[in-house]
């Protein structure tokens, strides 16, 4: 949620008109951002930026310089107002020729300053706007050659937040933030130098008036952050509470919580109304503060001036531009204040961004690689090994042979690694100890392309993108068409259930296929997997409730499906793990048993016991 | 932002954008006319200081500037009144500033808060199909976003209401000292009115296209990010890239294009006053010369150009503002315009052991075909009965509306002889309780999960935590029963959540329990252990739609429910006689053998 505050006066009502899309200087950012960047330095975020972001080096000297030319453009006006009051006006006579060539001049300096800073804005854009497409392409592109081992389920958020927020923030920063240091730096800087060459006493009066500001301006700064910290806190849990009583609107009300549910609501809005009453002192002071002292500069620049200006050597039109100098002098110090908190998030969001692109991907694809078989693939597993970058061991050297065109059931509790297992054999990690071999190949030596098509995992969750049923299923072969889509249904016995869709083939499936139901969604992905003709089928079957009728397609296109390649299936039904070839039991990271369904029962271990349970639920005894 | 098409009242033909501001403005007036006066007033007085400080600016340089420094001197009194007139003026303005800026953010805060739990207290008062017809996300943004939006054109409202008094007083001012520089001023400041508006107008549509952009590439990122695994299994790697590289692209574009509308107006915009400057400082110099103004009257209207720039671009952002606002008003009056649930206060007593009656029960979603087509059952009081029937039979539909989610559209529901719709959806849960199949936990301790607002003893509680058999991982959870679940919490699996669902229902003693598929995710031996149990502990009539045999052949009886009427009742052995009903159950057989 924004807690974006538009602003009124200068700088504020700029970045206003800048786009709807712009969040204010006290926009959105997340409450662990502010606190990385202490330790970090500005310069070391820019230094890793520039040399991540090669876009940022083209013409940045001529840029930089043009905006700095812009800046010095602003104390163009006080300087002529200066002049033609010191050479103009007050010299007794008025010499009208003198005027008309000043003015004339600073009109024609005022159009050039136009053309100059329409480039400059131009360039800025131009610049920013490739450098956060770029730096977001790149880390998108990054991220997705990191191996599954770095993306965990409680990651996504996080990772996604890389290409989105962070690189928004920036954005932010490039469109507002960025050109607000650079003018407002150099502005402050030439404002000085014009004073002090007027008189070094005023420029040191103004100054001294000044100072006091500054530590009061900074814990100003730092209290509005903080209250701003709480007050996203504070918006959140307003959400959360929100999210809560919506998503859980059945039982609130099936369990007559209604009254309690919206004391809890009203509580949380109020609580977010009262941290934002207590963080908008901070906004409703600051400016006015400056303003005062602002104020308070210019009246002792004029009392001073007035009484010992002669004596200074001050002339009547300097003190008048001081006047609006002291103006120029102060609007930038306001300004940097309030994009200060803004640039502290720009840079550790960036700096964020650095970090995932400086991850080494830990799948590294083999350069000229070596050919897999064709057909069924054997698999091969010799003291495999695997653990988490934290954690302990999930396998401790696990030792199977699967023949080609077998058909496997991996079995054991949830946490015993068969999962871990059937990954490993589609590569979607390396193992950290010991190796594999799918049809006599070493895994990391074959091109990530060849193993593709050859080795394809189904997962459980079903994952569908936000397409249509036909798009998804194309998603399984590079240069699949809507026939070969189909075909594949055909072929799976499916047609009559893409029939009975709404619209046919091409029914959108919704957010992460959540249209359709777990079953139907695996009905999918099996048609998918069918299209790549893999010599390896890895399979994990879903473990929820599927509807009978989606039950009875999914057994069948399952069984049509690993005809003729090696199957590894994780099972969770009985009739699975009976009709397989071979089963491996899996507990604790180590295979426990192996051998074929009725060799296990009758062995009485950890297989029977399992057996026993299922049983004991599907049958009736 | 939700999204555009979300529903709300279609604005009137001719109601344009500034009227339908007007009214948002007024409703907030109206609400809260304290903070909103005060606001205004502070704008004001601040508007007057602007103009104030020139007029001393420009005494200031006639009195104190050119005698002291061109003249014979000045004494010190009249030095220091000089300095102490700026800071009085610096005061008064920074207080109003003070004053405005306070005053019209409460008034926006307030605002805010007003229309946020007004949309909550809609969504706990609506019916349950206004729910059930939009998404949650939805229903977040309008409280979330959409009031934020709906209230952003107030921010910078009290500060426009000023502006017409600081251009009048300033037009004031400056026909005071000539003519010419009001002349001046008129011609400048509609340039500059006008050049405000332009910009951003043009900046309108593509700042918008802009934000669907942002948004694309949001739901790109997170939705491959979110699937990676399949990503990877399906090597899409290069392909996901392709489509987040061309999704930014249409945002680089749209953000260069802001970009060089800035470019194009915004120097102009800036310029302005400063040539406006200029031509007072030509004219004015000419004028002194003539005699008929003083360098004071020339000084104090430049800073009144110098200072006029900012309440314009004030004014441009309340308009640019106002259409944002308006929309998200609009949806925030969907809400409130839809009509809410009727919940009959006292409900009647109902006894304590209670026969369930279904006479002749219809339900249909708005125009659609019917749910329950005139369903007729009756279940005696302390009876198991398993609901059975296809996908869409309607077993789901009616227990909604047995437990007063959803009224019936035809016939009655009667519960030991009252009618549900005379207990109404606050006198049923004290008699009903359901467990549905997809569990809700809050996030909060499992404790607080189980019990909800109700005094249970702990005793009570570990009775029933072993009745579910939850007692075993409950104990094991890191804080037992304080350990916080759900969405900030622990994760607890899908059969594991059933079962607190179950004991929730269970602590409530409910006289009717309904199970909606409740065990799905329970291993099948605890499963068939939990309703062994839930018969040994009777009191309650008990009815179950189960997809398993185990738990169809423990209920007493079976209603077997086909297009919305009940096609068989009886127990589980005699209905196997009708082949609809052994065709249906043979498949849930296969499912799982």
């Amino acid at each position: 949620m924004s807690t974006h505050i538009p602003g009124e006066d200068t700088g504020a009502a700029v970045e206003a008109l800048e786009g709807a899309d712009v969040v204010g200087p006290w926009g959105e950012h997340d409450a662990q951002s502010l606190a990385g960047i202490d330790g970090v330095g500005s310069l070391a975020v820019l230094r890793r930026g520039l040399a991540a972001s090669p876009e940022l080096r083209s013409g940045l000297l001529l840029t930089a310089a043009m905006a700095l030319s812009v800046a010095a453009g602003k104390l163009l006006i006080p300087l002529t107002i200066q002049m033609v009051l010191d050479r103009g006006v007050f010299d007794g006579d008025i010499q009208m020729g003198v005027v008309v060539a000043l003015t004339g001049v600073a009109a024609g300096l005022v159009a050039i300053g136009i053309s100059l800073e329409r480039i400059t804005y131009l360039r800025l854009t131009r610049t920013a706007e490739d450098v956060l497409y770029g730096l977001r392409v790149r880390t998108f592109a990054h991220l997705h050659r990191l191996s599954l081992a770095e993306h965990t389920a409680s990651r996504t958020g996080v990772l996604t937040a890389r290409v989105t927020s962070d690189v928004e923030a920036l954005n932010k920063f490039a469109q507002w933030g960025a050109v607000a240091w650079i003018i407002s730096a150099v502005q402050i800087v030439a404002v000085l130098v014009i004073m002090l060459v007027f008189s070094w006493q005023l420029a040191l009066v103004t100054l001294l008036v000044h100072v006091p500001l500054l530590p009061v301006l900074r814990s100003v700064q730092r209290g509005q952050l903080r209250a701003y910290d709480r007050l996203r806190t504070r918006v959140s849990e307003t959400l959360a509470r929100v999210s809560e009583s919506v998503l859980g609107m059945d039982v609130i009300r099936a369990y007559g919580q209604r009254e309690v549910n919206r004391g809890d609501l009203h509580e949380a809005v109020d609580q977010q109304y009262r941290q934002q009453m207590r963080a908008m002192r901070y906004f409703s002071l600051v400016l006015p503060l400056t303003d005062v002292v602002g104020m308070a500069a210019i009246a002792t620049v004029i009392a001073t001036g007035v009484w010992w200006g002669d004596a200074w050597g001050v002339s009547a039109g300097e003190l008048v531009a001081f006047m609006f100098l002291a103006n120029l002098f102060v609007a930038p110090i306001t300004q940097l204040g309030e994009v200060l908190d803004q640039t502290q998030t720009a840079l550790a969001g960036w700096w964020k961004i650095l970090d995932v692109l400086d991850t080494e991907p830990d799948l590294v694809d083999p350069g000229q690689g070596l050919p897999l078989p064709e057909g069924s693939l054997g698999v091969r597993a010799e003291g495999l090994e695997f653990r988490y970058r934290e954690g302990g061991l999930v396998l401790h050297g696990i030792d199977v042979e699967i023949p080609p065109g077998a058909s496997v059931a991996v079995v054991g509790e949830t946490g015993s690694g068969k999962t871990t297992f059937a990954k490993l054999v589609a590569r979607l990690a390396d193992p950290t100890a010991g190796r594999l071999l799918v049809g006599g190949v070493d895994l990391r030596q074959v091109k990530a392309a060849d193993r593709r098509s050859a080795v394809r995992m189904v997962p459980q969750d079903g994952f569908l993108f936000d397409a249509t049923v036909c798009e998804n299923v194309r998603y399984g072969r590079p240069g699949a068409t809507a026939v070969d889509a189909f075909a594949a249904f055909v072929s799976l016995g499916l047609d009559e259930w893409v029939a009975s869709l709404p619209a046919g083939i091409d029914t959108p499936v919704g957010e992460r296929g959540e249209s359709l139901s777990v079953g139907e969604r695996q009905l999918v992905a099996l048609a998918r997997a069918h299209l790549a003709d893999p010599g390896l089928l890895i399979l994990d079957e879903a473990t929820s409730a599927v509807d009978p009728e989606t039950e009875q397609a999914l057994e069948q296109a399952l069984a049509r499906l690993s005809e003729g390649r090696t199957t590894i299936s994780i099972a969770h039904r009985l009739s699975t793990a009976e009709r397989a070839d071979l089963v491996f039991v899996f507990d604790d990271g180590h295979v426990v048993e192996r051998g074929r369904h009725d060799d296990l029962v009758a062995a009485g271990g950890v297989y029977s016991g399992l057996h026993e349970s299922w049983l004991g639920s599907t049958r009736d005894r | 932002m939700t999204d555009s098409d979300a529903p709300g009242p279609a604005p009137a033909p001719g109601d344009g954008i500034f009227r339908r501001g007007g009214r948002l403005v007024l409703r907030s007036f109206r609400a809260h006319p304290l903070p909103h006066l005060l606001g205004i007033a502070g704008a004001n007085v601040f508007a007057v200081a602007v103009v104030g400080y020139t007029i001393v600016l420009g005494r200031v340089t006639d009195e104190l500037i050119l005698p002291g420094l061109d003249g014979g001197g000045v004494d010190r009194d009249t030095a220091l009144a000089g300095a102490a007139a700026v800071v009085a003026v610096g005061v008064v303005r920074g207080v109003s500033m003070m004053v405005r800026r306070f005053f019209n953010f409460t008034a926006v805060a307030r605002t805010q808060r007003t229309w946020r739990l007004a949309i909550l207290d809609h969504y706990l008062d609506a019916p349950l199909s206004f729910h059930r017809s939009r998404p949650a996300g939805q229903l977040l943004a309008h409280a979330d976003a959409d009031v934020e939006t709906a209230a952003s054109m107030l921010m910078p409202l009290a500060y426009s209401m000023s502006v017409a008094a600081l251009v009048v007083v300033s037009l004031v001012s400056l026909l005071v000292v000539h003519p010419l520089f009001a002349l001046v001023a008129l011609v400048l400041f509609p340039v500059l009115a006008v050049l405000n508006q332009r910009y951003t107008r043009s900046v309108e549509a593509p700042a918008a296209r802009a934000q669907e952009a942002v948004g694309v590439v949001s739901g790109i990122a997170h939705e491959s990010l979110d699937g990676v695994l399949v990503v990877k299994t399906l090597g899409r790697e290069d392909d996901e890239v392709g489509r987040l590289a061309e999704a930014s692209d249409v945002l680089r574009i749209e953000r260069v294009e802001i970009g060089r509308l800035r470019a194009v107006y915004l120097p102009f915009i800036y310029a302005l006053p400063n040539l406006g400057i200029l031509v007072v400082l030509l004219l004015g110099s000419w004028l002194v010369d003539q005699g008929s103004a003083s360098v004071g009257d020339v000084v104090r209207s430049m800073a009144l150009f110098n200072l006029l720039a900012v309440p314009m671009e004030i004014l441009g952002f309340l308009f640019q503002e106002m259409p944002r606002s308006v929309v998200s008003m609009d949806r925030l009056d969907g809400v409130f315009s839809t009509e809410l649930e009727d919940r009959p206060t006292d409900p009647p007593p109902v006894p304590a052991a209670v026969e369930v009656a279904f006479e002749g029960v219809s339900f249909a979603f708005d125009d659609g075909p019917p749910v329950l087509d005139g369903l007729t059952a009756l279940v005696g009081a302390g009876e198991s009965v398993a609901l059975v029937g296809a996908t869409g039979s309607g077993k789901s539909t009616l227990f909604d509306l047995l437990s007063g989610l959803m009224p019936a559209t035809g016939g009655r529901i009667t519960l030991g002889g009252v009618d549900v719709a005379e207990l109404g959806p606050d006198g049923i849960p004290a008699v009903v309780a359901p467990v549905f199949q997809e569990t809700y936990l809050f996030a909060d301790t499992v404790r607080r999960n189980l019990v909800l607002d109700r005094e249970v003893t702990d005793d009570e509680l570990a009775r029933v935590l072993r009745l579910v058999a939850a007692d075993g991982f409950v104990g094991a959870l890191p804080a037992g029963l304080e350990t916080v679940v759900g969405e900030r919490g622990i994760t607890l699996s899908g059969g594991q959540r059933q079962r607190l669902a179950l004991a929730r229902a269970l602590l409530r003693r409910p006289r009717v329990l309904l199970l909606d598929d409740a065990t799905s995710a329970v291993d099948p031996v605890v499963e068939a252990a939990i309703l062994a149990n839930l018969r040994a502990e009777g009191g309650h009539t008990l009815l179950v739609v189960a997809h398993r045999l185990a738990t169809i052949r423990l209920a007493d009886r079976v209603l077997f429910l086909e297009d919305g009427r009940i096609a068989a009742e009886g127990p589980h052995g005699e209905l196997l006689a009708i082949p609809a009903y052994a065709a249906l159950v043979r498949a849930y057989e296969g499912a799982v053998g």
